[in-house]
């Protein structure tokens, strides 16, 4: 047992839920504390699914202004220019994201995210950082590490109609029902068949996981990276290089800059002794030209990072590790593993 | 994409007329990501109301909503972030005349959110009649898919057979119970039914393996309550009854137990030696209002945690004060009642006595959650995947609608990578050329045409496994079966004759050898059976005592068995909320055998064993697919 038990008000609510998860994950969830940076389309999916799920308390960071912009893909903005005007996305979206979960606490934080101290940090289960820049994930996944709580982190990405997800949950460890198992017990598609392998299973394995920082992770020597990795994950790099010289923030390009990021391309490439043709230059044109995001791959990608985030909170379900992609042009959706094992 | 293609899409979406049938977990999700993505005129229809269990991922619902239309007030929450698009809400049963093929016609695409098969396979039938695509997809727990269906370009929902609604043979349920699940259906379609149902329906509580001799008019009058027996008394002689003395009875048939284990008779004075007043008098002490629906056994038994696991003792004050509580406070409804999900005093009497039964044939029990979930068929449900499955419905409705039939695709969404796809793209197959649906390929039906009456083909064969709504039956040119609103007296009177008439007796003898035309022409669906005449059927594998078979998988198959009899080892489940998952994928023809790039030889050559995922579809009970089962 975890402590206190769910009140009935919300066992009644998250009975469908809890018949997914268990009990025990629904309480650790009640007790989480979630912190989000950089709200857009996404963003405000994951929110959404999280509310939903019963965390413990979100907290928003995103001092930009509400425009017309904004109000594409996100949905918790509704489009009154009266009640929006002057105001921020995340104090918009907190007040909507209420609404959704009584329960939950959603709160507003103002500010800087790469200015806050390591203590800062220290409050939440899990940051979540949206949309940012290179140094900013950088330095807020090295505040994490500093911390002897272990905090979650991940970064999320959409561009055009691609998504990357980056997890970080350093030394993990987990349970998980063995994989035959499951996937047998996938294919009975009902709650109580679930339960009653879960009861009659009782062997849930322990596993643990490393996974690598933010640093490492975006530096692995591409060549002893495997062929068929998805090159979203070179484009990111070449993308993520480019918005730290031009000091843009994010999505802030265009067609106009493709020779520049390209440029840049050829330098990574050459700079890690691989072909240019690592990197398709159609695939670099569409994530600087496509800087409105797509609202089915926001649903898919804020779906898939809620899942993680719900996994991470419940020790409960393999993660991510630790790259997610998704191109809704291939529809493909898959996990990437990236570290220096390979070079080891 | 350049912009110029961008534009085109735009052009498209915008001025596409979307259906939507369904608005609960898929639904919700999918209005908001089509208001997103640029639709601006959607209909959708849902025949529900909305429950607090909704809430947990059926976001554009409120607590203050509970009780209203879901169609309706998705409508109205989608408005308010996207007030100029028009959305049109119907509360009906997408099974309604209204809904015929010309309404159907007006779409450019059909979108399914639903939760049953039987609804799937009436909009199926109409997408095609309409010749209008069909997104269909499914959704439980962490699972999901999304396929395409376009008319004479990929299969039809119904090219691959979907497991029928199964029930479990009578004696497994009055007698031999060996799995908690059996105790469930014993406890809600027997003992709940026969204490607080319908009075005049049929019940096999009684029946027992070796039909004993003992007089049933002894039997009726245990389950009658006098005017003013003891509510306490009354509640001991039924447990008596059922646990007990029917308990001995069975035993008294060596045959039955040659081979099984031999249950035990439980009695109440064993378990609850005290006298229940003593115990807990608090049924009386209870203000003396009629009418409670709300009232509940176990916070008067100190009982709070529906997880807990509870004892023999337990479960036997449960049992006995619930049915003093049917009795005190909600006297009106007895003989009225059936059983339902969200009626929690229904529920614990439900679990207790199951739970008594499964101690008596040595059977774990299970806790009130758990029990709830199997007798009310629910579904387990999360937000997340719900979203995931709208987004990749709406890519698949653009690619529709710009009729880019290449990149069409079924999308199987996963818990667990496969090849590292957690969302993994297969192309749709062709048309079945064997697929009754679609392709018009006569069926075979074996039955015993001397003693199967016409009523068990229409009920068992033309509405159960045919889906057929309004069916019309003919022989030649013989009409032998038809529903409809205007038929006259007489018209009527001759059907109902032919109901009870066995098949080779009507007026058009159905023999060995008949081809029978059977239609549903709001559905626009017209199938030919050839009907062969057998003696015997196998009582525990065919109960049914017909089997209907010609609807094949394609040769390529490497999937399970598509025979369509009552086989005990494919089961389903009613899947009450969100949809159900993804269809067994089994190695087929594809729709296009071109491989121009390297990424698409990687989709085609999926392992289907990998994801041997089945769809679980409407049934009456829950059940575990038997070969893979340890």
């Amino acid at each position: 047992m975890d402590g206190e038990e769910l009140t009935e008000q919300e066992t009644a609510l998250y009975d469908r839920q809890i018949r997914v998860w268990g009990a025990n994950a629904q309480r650790r969830l009640t007790k989480s504390h979630i912190l989000v940076s950089g709200i857009k389309g996404t963003v405000a999916e994951f929110c959404k699914n999280i509310v939903l799920a019963g965390v413990g308390s979100v907290t928003l960071m995103d001092d930009s202004l509400v425009n017309e912009e904004a109000l594409n893909a996100n949905f918790l903005i509704p489009p009154d220019e009266n009640a929006y005007r002057g105001k921020t996305v995340a104090e918009i979206c907190c007040d909507s994201l209420k609404d959704f979960n009584p329960m939950v606490l959603v709160s507003v934080e103002k500010g800087d995210l790469s200015a806050r101290s390591t203590e800062f940090f220290e409050k939440f289960d899990v940051v979540v950082i949206g949309y940012g820049s290179l140094a900013t994930k950088k330095a807020v996944n090295e505040k994490c590490r500093k911390l002897s709580k272990r905090v979650a982190f991940y970064t999320v990405d959409c561009r055009d109609s691609c998504g990357e997800i980056f997890v970080d949950l350093q030394d993990y460890k987990y349970t998980k029902v063995p994989c035959m198992m499951l996937q047998f017990c996938m294919s009975i598609l009902t709650s109580l068949l679930w339960n009653f392998q879960q009861k009659k299973l009782e062997e849930k394995v322990e596993c643990e996981l490393n996974f690598p920082s933010f640093q490492e992770a975006v530096s692995v020597p591409w060549k002893p990276i495997p062929r068929r990795t998805a090159k979203l994950y070179f484009a990111m790099r070449v993308i993520e290089v480019f918005e730290e010289n031009e000091g843009r923030k994010h999505g802030q390009c265009s067609l106009l800059d493709l020779p520049t990021v390209l440029e840049i391309k050829k330098k990574l490439c050459e700079a890690n002794t691989v072909s240019e043709s690592h990197v398709p230059d159609s695939l670099l044109e569409r994530l600087i030209t496509g800087t409105i995001e797509f609202p089915p791959a926001c649903a898919i990608v804020g779906g898939i990072l809620a899942q993680e985030v719900i996994k991470a909170v419940s020790g409960k379900g393999e993660p991510l590790n630790n790259f997610f992609y998704y191109d809704a042009q291939d529809g493909k959706g898959v996990m990437e593993n990236i570290s220096n094992s390979f070079t080891s | 994409m350049d912009t110029q293609q961008q534009q085109q899409q735009q052009s498209s979406i915008q001025g596409a007329k979307v259906l939507m049938v369904g608005a609960g977990g898929i639904g919700c999700e999918l209005l908001k990501t089509l208001a997103l993505s640029g639709f601006q005129d959607i209909h959708i229809i849902d025949m529900d109301t909305i429950e607090v269990s909704n809430l947990n991922r059926q976001f554009l619902f409120r607590r203050s909503h509970v009780g209203q239309s879901k169609a309706k007030v998705a409508r109205d929450a989608v408005l308010k972030f996207r007030p100029h698009i028009n959305i049109r809400s119907y509360h009906a049963n997408v099974k309604n005349p209204e809904f015929d093929v010309d309404f159907f016609k007006q779409f450019d695409v059909v979108l399914n959110g639903l939760d049953n098969l039987d609804a799937r396979r009436h909009v199926n039938r109409l997408c095609l009649a309409a010749d209008v695509p069909l997104v269909e997809s499914g959704t439980t727990g962490f699972l999901g898919q999304v396929t395409v269906h376009v008319k004479g370009k990929t299969e039809c929902y119904e090219c691959q057979t979907k497991p029928a609604p199964k029930t479990y043979p009578v004696c497994t349920i009055t007698s031999t119970p060996t799995k908690f699940v059996h105790c469930i259906v014993w406890a809600k379609d027997l003992l709940f039914a026969k204490l607080f149902g319908d009075k005049n329906q049929d019940n096999d509580l009684n029946v027992r393996a070796n039909n004993a001799a003992s007089s049933s008019k002894e039997t009726e009058d245990v389950f009658e309550r006098a005017e003013d027996e003891d509510i306490d008394q009354y509640g001991r002689k039924i447990y008596d009854h059922v646990f007990g003395y029917n308990i001995e009875a069975a035993l008294s048939n060596e045959e039955t137990w040659k081979n099984r284990t031999r249950p035990r008779p439980i009695y109440s004075k064993e378990v609850l030696p005290e006298s229940l007043s003593q115990q807990n008098g608090t049924t009386q002490n209870c203000s003396a209002t009629d009418d409670d629906s709300t009232v509940s056994a176990m916070p008067l038994l100190g009982l709070k945690n529906p997880q807990e696991l509870w004892g023999l003792t337990q479960n036997s004050l449960v049992f006995i004060e619930a049915l003093k509580l049917f009795f005190a406070k909600r006297k009106k409804e007895i003989g009225h009642l059936t059983f339902d999900k969200d009626d929690q005093l229904a529920v614990e009497f439900v679990t207790a006595a199951a739970n008594i039964r499964a101690e008596s044939f040595g059977i774990p029990l299970h806790s009130l959650f758990e029990a709830k979930g199997i007798a009310g068929n629910i579904v387990h449900a999360v937000a997340t995947t719900n979203a995931i499955v709208a987004g990749l419905i709406v890519i698949e409705a653009i690619k529709v609608l710009k009729k880019d039939a290449d990149k069409y695709r079924m999308t199987y969404c996963l818990e667990h990578p496969s090849r590292k796809m957690l969302l993994m793209p297969v192309e749709p197959f062709e048309p079945n050329p064997a697929c009754y649906v679609c392709s018009k390929t006569p069926l075979v039906l074996e039955v015993n045409t001397q003693k199967s009456k016409l009523r068990d083909l229409v009920d068992k064969i033309v509405t159960a496994k045919l889906g057929m709504n309004l069916p019309l039956i003919m022989h030649g040119a013989s009409l032998l079966y038809e529903v409809g609103d205007d038929l006259d007296d007489i018209m009527v009177a001759n059907y109902n004759a032919n109901l009870e008439k066995s098949l080779s007796e009507l007026p058009s003898p159905v023999i060995n050898g008949s081809i029978l035309t059977v239609e549903d022409l709001q559905q626009e669906l017209s199938c030919k059976i050839n009907v062969k005449h057998r003696e015997e059927f196998d009582e525990e594998k065919e109960p049914e005592g017909m089997v209907l078979s010609g609807w094949t998988q394609s040769p390529a198959t490497n999937g399970e068995s598509a025979s369509t009899s009552n086989n005990e080892n494919e089961k389903a489940v009613d899947v009450t909320e969100s949809s159900s998952g993804p269809e067994m994928a089994s190695k087929k023809r594809r729709l296009s055998e071109t491989q121009p790039e390297n990424d698409k030889k990687e989709t085609e050559n999926v392992e289907s064993d990998d994801d041997e995922i089945m769809e679980i579809e409407n049934p009456v009970m829950v059940s575990k697919k038997k070969k893979r089962v340890e």
